[in-house]
């Protein structure tokens, strides 16, 4: 009986304990003095950078908080209104979508500055030990739609798909649906092999965006193309057992693993540095910061990292050591030019 | 008919009937093997999980450090030791280009290049120093910083030529150790593999717990004790039994929806807090306890109850005094088997914003937290390869927290095992 008093005590104590620090923690939902940002997880590796870099310089502060939802599931937090409960910034792998736009604009998120922060290339990657594939976008669609000519797809070699490569099977390790990088493979690479195979579809695309994406950016799911889940460092380890696969992943793994993987050239592109941020290389894609005017004022530092970030993306600067590829100096310009000045997006200008 | 009044004695000699005694040996003999081999493959999952855990993970406790002189005196530091232990010391160590003078002395030391060797956290360690030390200033000084990754993998496992070449002259001029790394057990999550720490976590996973603990054992062993000893055994009894046992099985997932949708949505409580994590388990962990405390509580002989009965002890005192101190050692288990699975998971932590970079650890229950399986999970997706060897680090942390729990729930129950 004593022990058990004296347990139901001891809880009963913790809890009191534990209100108290509830208490002096205190605010809650009314205010908040930290950064929140939610987003890509493509562009989560470098705001947390900046977020380090920025905790590093401001002694005091409150170490923002960064949460990698996906592009898609952080614009559903971020369009969800102003006020403290919702997250200042959108890390994004794509531009915000007009029915985003809309749903942030019902719910009060008015004005939204759009900061490009960089560029990512989607690589294709193969083995050390691979056959040294080279491929086109064409022979990408070819071998990923799930219908490239109406009918399934029946190809089961890459030669099936283009007589100059191996008679060796299609085996592609890629991101789920859930994925920005799934987006930028569809958009980037199968809508374009789509439109240079099937010149009629560009057309249909501004007819018929449902159709065009049913003919076009619809992956077969047969097993030749195998969703590997959001962690890429498997889609690494799965080439390497496997030479004859192909995996497609976000730059920056490629380029950490160049000693276990060859990049695949696209269309007799390589994918390096060089060729993505020339846009060169067909697969790379620009990188996004969605922040909410609004909060500008009212969240303390929150335009102290802005600026920083904006000191961050330099060639030669802390973002580009780990794995971001620079914009164009006039992209960069303008991105720094909309931090300064504080411009809204035009909502006229997104897809 | 006279033959099946008496049978024919049975002859123990017969052929077949010796046949039919070896086969029902042979068959105890394989069952034997068959149980032992069961336990041994599950032994050896066990010591392989272990081993590749250990060897991957051990490597995440040490690290390389490289020793780099600094003439504090002679730099080019704005910096005087009054102000360092005044109360404006962090800003001005902050407004101190300390990178660039710990890049400038590495490059003194180790010639061109030798910023690179360093990790690039390695500032933050002479910072640390001088905060310490402000008499540091005024002469010149031996600091201990972090290698770079790349020199840390070379020095501990294989690692690309160049890399080993310059450990191995670095070890010979005995400017580089390798040694147990405390400050991973006391820092937070990082963007540099050398610079991160499981402290967040951890203290993430120690408040979320002692939420559920504090919530899920007192509802869940009150409900148990009401169903059993209070409740009239009706359509409703039933009715919540079948709804408790169904909600054990529920996976874990949808708890995280409904956390979600009731305490983040309806009550606003702070997204990625500790204090939410703890009630959306709690709600999980709560069925587990309910189940093994009604068992236990089931087991208690009747006897008992109605000798307490008989000497004039209230419903009250029968409970307290003689059912739950008997039903203790059963309900122990149900919660220790709860809490394990309470601290793996990591699936309804995501849906409530658990899964955030956070790089101080939380203070309070209200403060952003992470969970320890949460940060294995975001280190194992980590581009830099550095992070392989701290997965496999913070999951032995994960462990030895599992071991030490489970520790403490044994010893209760062994001091309240009462046997008759």
């Amino acid at each position: 009986m004593h022990r058990i008093m004296t347990i139901v005590a001891a809880s009963a104590l913790a809890t009191g304990l534990a209100g108290c620090t509830d208490q002096a923690n205190g605010g809650g939902a009314g205010s908040r003095d930290q950064i929140k940002v939610v987003g890509s997880s493509t562009v989560f590796p470098f705001t947390t950078i900046v977020a380090e870099r920025f905790v590093e310089k401001t002694p005091g502060v409150k170490s923002p908080v960064i949460e990698s939802t996906g592009t898609g599931g952080g614009m559903k937090l971020f369009c969800g209104g102003v006020g403290a409960d919702h997250p200042d910034i959108e890390d994004a792998s794509r531009r915000m979508k007009r029915s985003e736009y809309d749903l942030c604009k019902a719910n009060g998120v008015a004005d939204i500055m759009e900061v490009q922060v960089g560029l990512d290339g989607i690589a294709f990657a193969e083995a050390k030990s691979g056959p040294g594939l080279r491929l086109t976008t064409t022979d990408l669609f070819k071998a990923m739609a799930a219908a490239p000519d109406g009918k399934p797809n029946a190809a089961k070699t890459w030669k099936d798909v283009n007589p100059a490569l191996p008679a060796m099977p299609i085996q592609i390790y890629g991101p789920p649906a859930t994925s920005g990088t799934r987006d930028a493979l569809a958009e980037l690479i199968l809508a374009r092999g789509c439109e240079a195979m099937l010149p009629d579809m560009a057309e249909v695309r501004e007819k018929n965006p449902a159709e065009f994406a049913q003919k076009c950016t619809r992956i077969r799911e047969d097993g030749a193309y195998v969703d590997a889940g959001e962690n890429d460092n498997l889609i690494v380890q799965k080439l390497q057992s496997n030479p004859n696969a192909v995996g497609i992943f976000g730059y920056s793994y490629l380029e950490e693993n160049r000693d276990k993987l060859n990049g695949i050239p696209i269309n007799g592109t390589e994918p390096t540095y060089e060729t993505i941020s020339r846009n060169q290389y067909p697969g790379s894609r620009p990188l996004y910061l969605y922040v909410k005017k609004a909060h500008l004022s009212a969240i303390r530092g929150l335009r102290e990292f802005l600026k920083l970030y904006a000191a961050s993306w330099n060639p030669g600067g802390p973002l580009v050591a780990k794995g971001l590829i620079a914009s164009p100096d006039d992209v960069r310009k303008k991105s720094e030019t909309i931090v300064n000045w504080e411009t809204t997006l035009d909502p006229k200008t997104l897809p | 008919m006279g033959s099946r009044l008496t049978p024919a004695p049975t002859d123990w000699r017969d052929t077949a009937h010796q046949r039919r005694m070896a086969k029902r040996y042979a068959a105890e003999r394989r069952f034997r093997w068959l149980g032992l081999g069961a336990v041994l493959l599950s032994a050896g999952f066990l010591v392989v999980l272990l081993v590749s855990m250990l060897s991957a993970g051990l490597g995440g406790f040490v690290q390389t450090q490289i020793a780099l002189p600094i003439d504090f005196a002679h730099s080019r530091l704005s910096l005087d030791p009054a102000t360092l232990r005044g109360p404006g010391a962090d800003l001005a160590l902050a407004a101190a280009d300390l990178g660039g003078a710990t890049d400038a002395a590495a490059i003194a030391a180790y010639g061109p290049g030798g910023d690179s060797l360093l990790s690039d956290g390695a500032w933050t360690r002479v910072r640390d120093q001088l905060k310490a030390d402000p008499s540091l200033l005024r002469r010149r000084a031996t600091v201990w910083v972090p290698a770079a990754d790349r020199i840390d993998i070379a020095a501990k496992r294989e690692g690309a030529p160049a890399d080993e070449a310059i450990v191995a002259k670095l070890k010979a001029a005995h400017t580089l150790t390798t040694s147990f790394n405390a400050f991973f057990l006391r820092s937070s999550d990082a963007t540099d593999p050398t610079m991160v720490g499981i402290w967040g976590a951890l203290k993430g996973s120690l408040l979320t717990m002692a939420v559920t603990l504090l919530i899920a054992f007192p509802v869940g062993v009150l409900s148990a004790l009401y169903l059993e000893e209070y409740a009239p055994h009706n359509r409703w009894t039933d009715l919540i039994e079948v709804s408790i046992n169904n909600l054990a099985a529920v996976p874990s997932i949808i708890f995280g929806l409904l956390g979600l949708a009731v305490f983040l949505n309806t009550f606003h409580l702070p997204r990625s807090a500790a204090i939410v994590g703890g009630l959306t388990l709690a709600l999980m962990t709560m069925p587990v306890i309910v189940i093994a405390a009604r068992n236990a509580i089931k087991a208690v002989p009747p006897s008992i109850r109605d000798a307490a009965f008989g000497v004039g002890a209230s419903p009250v005192q029968v409970v307290f005094h003689h059912v739950l101190p008997l039903a203790m050692p059963g309900i122990l288990t149900g919660t220790i088997i709860g809490m394990a699975r309470a601290l793996g998971e990591t699936a309804p932590l995501l849906m409530i914003g658990m899964r955030a970079f956070i790089t101080a650890p939380p203070g309070g229950l209200r403060d952003p937290a992470t969970v320890l399986p949460v940060q294995i999970f975001l280190w194992s997706d980590q581009v830099n390869r550095g992070f392989v060897e701290k997965t496999s680090a913070a999951i032995l942390v994960l462990l030895i927290f599992l071991l030490a729990m489970n520790g403490v729930a044994i010893y209760l129950r062994n001091r309240f095992e009462t046997r008759w």
